[in-house]
């Protein structure tokens, strides 16, 4: 149960505190700015114990997100809410900034109101919010709207409301992906894992029924044809709470009632099976005291039809450099004093390719006896495909009151896997 | 110092301090120190050489940047080489980077010496100054290894610059400090206090400093500093304030030295020599004088120079405590400043005013200022203030005013600031105990204090009030009525319930008398608080109820179903189930009689220092509670010797005892003493050995109906021990048993084989010494009772026997055993008793005892008899003691002093110190020692406290003539006894007799 909740800029001033619970004090606001913000040493743990209090925090941008609690909570539900809370104040004023904060924070007080009673956590579908939290005046609202908004709410189907109408049915769908690795310097993978989302945008009139299908391995092999389409196995998945779940259970089929706008279906891992889009090649070799050559390779492995974008190779550099000479065949590479690092970007680059960097370091001799840890040197990309290999075989909307039927529907499916850590040691 | 000019300034510093200013959070401050980092470290690679300046700015910027709290990692050798420059800027942040980067163990260490003595031998002042700044900010071992030879010399050198002997002696200080035992002490010592004829009054000032922290340490070898220091202090005193030119401050002359001065002075004890005396007042009067004087100026720095001199000077009159009229005056000065308007001065005048509370001179005239106190005490706005003045009204207390004060400090308290009211309550507590005329107002003292800040109550507070109430019988029925009215209020604070469960469970008796308080009242009153109360509480209350049951008989009923009910024998507590689960059983089982002694009356706690004062003092630290009884013990006469606690240096060491603790204390004698077990903290069930003893003969045939008896009240008994929260479970059994040994080895230590392994009771047999008449021994069964008469050697004894049963004993024999050599020495005759006692009925014996010589052991009572057709067997030490054939003497100073001398021979005398076990009351004592047989001489000994008796011990082989001297020590609460007879032997059992009787 989660005792309070505190919003703070980088500077660590409060700008949001809702207090749930007797049992947190204002003393708790200041604790947790002295302990994690202004903290001597960068705090790392999401989780902070100080003095029997748990803090949980979230930083979005500059601005610190901070659950508080005195008891011994699910930490997983206190970042699911939390994470909850960012989505619900971007669908609500964009981006999450101080001024923003500031500019909105009568409708933040409204909506912590709203989503967390007592410490518990109640409705956070945006969708429903929405439509008895506006950011314009209070148009003042009939009974009959204010008992249907509440029949709505409490109901059956809260994230969607009846009556919804659209001249062109459309469904935007999206299958985002960020793949994480570390690989040892032999060219090792020593663990590697991608986390996807599929969100979808849903302008659909009346009360339609959904159904996703994909390249699920349980459901590929049930049907028998296996050896037709290559298949996924998916560690864990996690749904909206559209999605019926006594279905899935039974039969492993994805069907709901989608709510009207943007939301995230479905949340998944594998970690079997990766197309790691990249292999970064590095050979550090130390020349003296004073010196350090290093030459990194990189490797595309996807289809050569397909274009990598916003390619970023970050090699550290010791932290005694005093110069640093770059040679690169292919984008740009710039020595980062500020972030102790190499930074290497290219624009594009196609599937089965390679490219190389190699720079040479100057050091200086100190008389501090600690080696250098040599950090893992880490990658960012963009490919637009699914290096899990899911792929959307079917999503099929059926709505008997209204007439329309599945081909009426414009879809659109888009991939893109991002990196998420990606780091190669070296 | 040449002041860095205009185009010295360094712009990239100035930048880079502004760029990180600006920066908006902490990571874009880390990447603006990154990059800085990497340009220094490309500049410092750079093969080119650089010059001076650019080193002094990169230095300085990785100087800022480990401020920041950032690791710097290199820049020391550049830091090294700028030492080596000749420009002051250079050199100077060369320096403030190593003060602050270096750490001993570098490699640089060599280089960085070899620099500091390069500018230490250079003979330019600017750059020794610098080189010694540098030694005194590292401080390290080091550095003293290396330079602790050639600072001393510096200092002493004659031709060294005036400056840059202050920074020597400034360095030479810091260096005694953190490494004393490297610095040599020779005979630049000497040379060094001469320095405070110095001319220049800097080197004097920092001489003086460093002499100070020389002569704490070695104040025989800086002996001569002090005629010295009085010569220089006077011409500075004495001199108009234009002399001194630079060194005059607002007005004032020299006043940092001036202080320094007078503190050096108060090292030492006031100077022997009449002359430097009469300088050293003449000084300090001047001081005084000056204070008198209009302001020269109105400016604050003026006031505060000339009062930091005048309060150095008022600790040294009361350092020196020997001059009365400067103390008077020094405290009238006080007085002015009580009243003063500055916040600061007042609380100065309060806290010197505490200190000169507690010397004899001052004290009378500190407790003129009263009044003024009280008001500070009401109206200061700063609570540390207040918290003085409460300090102040604490050291100026005695018998005189007690009462005013404790009623002001009381009704300050319920407006007094959070911090200081525990403070307050205990010394409130104090206070009232110590200076208690009758013994009814304090309890009505503390009882309010409990009322007003009960939480700031600490135990001991609280524990004191029962031991205090415990010990004063004439109090003891007030108590009760106090506190039965208190508890009437329908709120009050537990610890107000704590102390009138324990009281009404004493005492409740003493007022159940009166309809209004009957014991149901009474009981109900209690019980109506019970639920509201913690734990502790509520077991306390237990222990009140089953205390209860033995004082009103008519309550039984009433408090036997409030302990069966579920909420007290399903209670969650573990503590208080049993509790309850015992009493009650203890309560359905046991006799009217074994209650009794189960239950009985708490004893006299002993008396020992204050437990309320050791937590005064643990609270504040040794040293800082004076004890005003401490500091004027000559002239407070201390009346009421039963609260008498002024500290000894052994009850110090000992001090802070717990409260359990002294309850406790009884429980391991010092001897081997009766009543060992009898009080157990919070559960008051005087269990004697002679109890314990019938519970734990399961092994002799005869137990059997008193073994069931005998589980819950042993188990009573360690339940009692878990109680006492904090001792050592089984310490009560344990000491129990090993009494019981010890009784059993001293008495029969070659018993006859065959005989009935009986344990001897003796625990009422000291109590005999004393007296011929009284109970002897007691159990459920049987009283012994004793009358006794004794003439020269002979003595005639009636011994009752009272049957406490209803049914009849049968085959009743009682025989008296002289073990072993005792059948020599004393001759005792039992004429046969009836065999048979009817239930209720007394059956009396008669026994002729015959001294024969002089005899350490006593008889033993045997007694046999059959109840229920179970055969008891019980045996008791007959109190036949040698003194019991004393023949007072009559005898007149003179003759018992050559008496005294005649008996000088070493084995005659026995010398016996120890600590009172009783209240240390003359007319009680004076009982005693007439009680003893021997004769009270009165007027003998010079000291009239002292007891001085004389009698002649009769035998029938021979008489034994015998002095006696007791001198008391109140203040100690010790004894020492005297004795000397014309046998050793003698002296030696009459003295362990009489001294258990003190």
């Amino acid at each position: 149960m989660i005792g309070g909740l505190f919003i703070y800029n980088h500077k660590g001033e409060v700008l949001i505190s809702r207090v749930y619970r007797d049992d947190i004090g204002r003393n708790a606001v200041d604790a947790f700015r002295v302990n994690v913000i202004h903290a001597r040493q960068q705090v790392r743990s999401p989780v902070t114990n100080i003095a029997r209090t748990s803090f949980f925090h979230v930083k979005r941008s500059n601005i610190w997100l901070a659950a508080v609690t005195k008891q011994n909570v699910n930490a997983a539900m206190v970042f699911e809410f939390l994470y909850k809370m960012c989505d619900v104040m971007t669908a609500y004023f964009g981006k999450i900034s101080e001024e923003n904060i500031k500019n909105n924070f009568v409708l933040i007080y409204e909506l912590l109101d709203e989503i967390l009673d007592f410490g518990y956590p109640q409705n956070s579908e945006t969708g429903a919010l929405k439509t008895f939290i506006t950011q314009q005046g209070i148009k003042s609202q009939t009974k009959e709207e204010q008992s249907q908004i509440t029949s709505q709410v409490t109901g059956q189907i809260g994230w969607r409301r009846e009556g919804i109408k659209y001249r062109r049915n459309e469904l935007f769908l999206d299958v985002l992906e960020s793949v994480n690795l570390l690989m040892s310097p032999q060219g090792q993978v020593l663990s590697a894992h991608v986390s996807g989302r599929v969100v979808m945008k849903s302008y659909l009139s009346g009360m339609p029924e959904c159904k996703f299908g994909m390249n699920d391995k349980i459901v590929i092999d049930k049907q028998g044809k296996g050896d037709a389409t290559v298949s996924i196995a998916i560690d864990d998945c996690t749904f909206h709470q559209c999605v019926r779940l006594s279905k899935f259970d039974s039969e492993r089929s994805i069907s709901f009632i989608p709510p009207d706008g943007e939301y995230e279906l479905m949340r998944y891992r594998t970690t079997k099976d990766i197309i790691l889009p990249f292999r970064v090649i590095p050979l550090v070799r130390e020349v003296g005291r004073t010196k350090l050559e290093v030459k990194v390779v990189i490797k595309s492995n996807f289809k050569p039809s397909l274009l990598a974008q916003k390619i970023e190779v970050r090699i550290p550099t010791p932290l005694n450099t005093s110069g640093v000479q770059v040679i690169c065949m292919k984008g740009k590479a710039k020595y980062k004093a500020s972030e102790n690092a190499i930074v290497w970007k290219i624009k594009r680059m196609a599937g089965m390719k390679e490219s190389q960097i190699s720079a040479e370091i100057e050091l200086l001799p100190t008389n501090d006896k600690k080696k250098w840890a040599r950090p893992p040197i880490s990658m960012n990309f963009e490919v637009p495909f699914a290096p899990s290999g899911l792929k959307v075989r079917y999503l099929k909307v059926f709505e008997p009151k209204l007439n329309y039927s599945d081909h009426d529907v414009i879809k659109w499916v888009r991939y893109i896997g991002r990196s998420g850590i990606y780091e190669t040691r070296c | 110092m040449p002041a860095v000019s205009k185009g010295d300034g360094m712009r990239g510093l100035a930048v880079f301090i502004s760029d990180i200013r600006n920066c908006k959070s902490k990571e874009a401050e880390i990447k603006r120190i990154n990059k800085e980092l990497a340009n220094i470290r490309s500049k410092f690679k750079g093969d080119k050489a650089l010059d001076g300046y650019s080193k002094k700015k990169y230095v300085c910027k990785l100087l800022f940047i480990f401020l920041l709290g950032h690791d710097i990692d290199f820049g020391h050798m550049e830091a090294v080489n700028l030492l080596s420059s000749n420009k002051y800027t250079e050199k100077q942040i060369g320096y403030l980077f190593i003060s602050v980067l270096v750490n001993s163990n570098s490699d640089l260490i060599r280089l960085i010496n070899n620099a500091i003595k390069n500018d230490l031998s250079s003979r330019n002042p600017t750059f020794m100054n610098l080189a010694l700044h540098c030694i005194a900010n590292v401080g390290s071992r080091e550095m003293a290894e290396a330079f602790a030879a050639e600072v001393p010399r510096i200092l002493v050198a004659g031709d060294t610059m005036d400056s840059v002997k202050q920074s020597a002696a400034l360095c030479l200080l810091r260096l005694n400090r953190t490494s004393p035992d490297l610095v040599p002490m020779g005979e630049w010592t000497a040379r060094v206090v001469h320095l405070l004829n110095d001319q220049h009054l800097g080197v004097v000032t920092a001489a003086t400093s460093l002499i100070t922290t020389l002569a704490q340490k070695n104040p025989d070898d800086f002996k001569t500093s002090v005629s010295l220091a009085v010569a220089r202090l006077s011409r500075i005193v004495t001199s108009a304030s234009t002399d001194l030119q630079d060194y005059t401050y607002y007005f004032v002359a020299a006043p940092w030295l001036s202080v320094k001065l007078l503190r050096l002075l108060q090292c030492y004890p006031p100077p022997e020599d009449a002359a430097i005396r009469g300088r050293l007042t003449e000084c300090l009067e001047t001081i005084l004088n000056k204070a008198q004087e209009p302001p020269k100026s109105k400016k604050v720095q003026h006031s505060n120079a000339k009062n930091a001199v005048l309060f150095e000077a008022i600790s040294l009159i009361i350092h020196h405590d020997s001059e009365p009229t400067l103390l008077v005056r020094a405290c009238n000065q006080l007085g002015q400043f009580l009243q003063h308007r500055e916040t600061n001065l007042r609380y100065l005048a309060l806290e010197s005013m505490c200190t000169l509370a507690s010397s004899e001179f001052s004290h009378e005239a500190v407790k003129t200022h009263i009044e003024t106190v009280i008001n500070a005490l009401k109206t200061e706005r700063d609570v540390s203030v207040r918290q003085r003045a409460v300090d102040l009204l604490y050291a100026m207390c005695d018998r005189s005013n007690a009462k005013q004060i404790v009623a002001e400090m009381l009704s300050y308290l319920e407006t007094a600031d959070y911090s200081i009211r525990e403070e307050i309550v205990l010394k409130v507590a104090i206070l009232a105990e110590k200076y208690a005329v009758d013994y009814t107002w304090y309890v009505d003292t503390i009882l309010n204090l409990i009322r007003i800040a009960g939480d700031y109550v600490s135990e001991e507070v609280w524990y004191r009030v029962i031991q205090i109430v415990i010990n004063r019988d004439d109090v003891q029925g007030y108590a009760a009525k106090t506190v039965f009215e208190a508890l009437q209020a329908p709120a009050c604070h537990e610890n107000l319930v704590k102390v009138g469960g324990y009281i009404l469970g004493e005492f409740g008796n003493l007022i159940a008398g009166d309809p209004r308080s009957s014991p149901l009242i009474q009981f109900n009153l209690l019980h109506s608080k019970f639920h509201l109360c913690s734990v502790p509480t509520r077991a306390l209350l237990l222990s009140a109820y089953i205390k209860f049951i033995n004082l009103f008989p008519e309550v039984k009923g009433t408090i036997q179903e409030v302990l069966r009910s579920d909420s007290q024998l399903r209670n969650a507590d573990v503590e208080l189930q049993q509790r309850a689960v015992e009493y009650l059983r203890l309560s359905c089982i046991a006799s009217t009689d074994i209650l009794a002694t189960v239950l009985e009356e708490m004893p006299p706690f002993p008396e020992r220092e204050s437990s309320i004062l050791a937590k005064l003092k643990k609270k504040k630290g040794p040293g800082t509670v004076p004890d005003p009884e401490d500091n004027r013990k000559e002239r407070c006469a201390n009346i009421n010797g039963a609260t008498n606690h002024s500290s000894t240096t052994a009850n110090a060491k000992a001090s802070a005892p717990s409260f359990i603790g002294d309850l406790l204390a009884p429980v391991l004698p010092p001897i081997n003493r009766p009543r060992p077990v009898s009080s157990l903290s919070l559960l008051p069930t005087p269990l004697t050995p002679l109890s314990l003893q019938a519970y734990a003969m399961p092994l002799s045939p005869s137990a059997g109906s008193h073994f069931q008896v005998s589980s819950p009240a042993s188990d009573l008994l360690s339940l009692g021990s878990a109680s006492t929260l904090n001792s050592t479970p089984p310490s009560a059994p344990k000491a129990s048993a090993s009494l019981l040994v010890d009784v059993f080895s001293d008495n029969s230590p070659t018993a006859p084989i065959g005989a009935p392994a009986v344990v001897v009771a003796d625990e009422n047999f000291s109590r005999f010494v004393c007296k011929n008449n009284g109970v002897l021994f007691e159990n459920q069964l049987l009283q012994i009772g004793l009358k006794s008469e004794y003439r020269q050697n002979l003595g005639r004894m009636y011994v009752f026997y009272g049957n406490k049963t209803s049914t009849q004993f049968h085959n009743f024999t009682a025989s008296v055993v002289c073990q072993d050599g005792l059948n020599s020495q004393l001759n005792v005759h039992a004429k046969p008793a009836d065999p048979m006692v009817e239930g209720g009925a007394q059956l009396q014996q008669t026994l002729n005892i015959e001294c024969l010589s002089d005899f350490v052991e006593a008889p033993v009572l045997n007694i046999q008899f059959r109840y229920g057709g179970i055969l008891q067997n019980i045996s008791v030490k007959l109190p036949v003691t040698l003194n019991k054939f004393f023949q007072p003497t009559e005898m007149g100073s003179q003759d018992f002093f050559q008496r005294w001398k005649q008996l000088g021979a070493p084995q005659q005398e026995v010398q016996k110190i120890f600590k009172a076990m009783y209240s240390m009351d003359s007319e009680v004592t004076k009982a005693k020692i007439i009680g003893f047989g021997v004769a009270l001489l009165d007027g003998v000994d010079p000291n009239p406290s002292n007891f001085v008796g004389a009698g002649v011990i009769h035998t029938k082989t021979s008489q034994v003539g015998c002095l006696i001297r007791l001198e008391p020590n109140a203040q100690a609460q010790m004894y020492r006894l005297t004795l000397r007879t014309s046998r050793d032997t003698v002296s030696q059992r009459l003295c362990d007799l009489l001294s258990d009787q003190f």
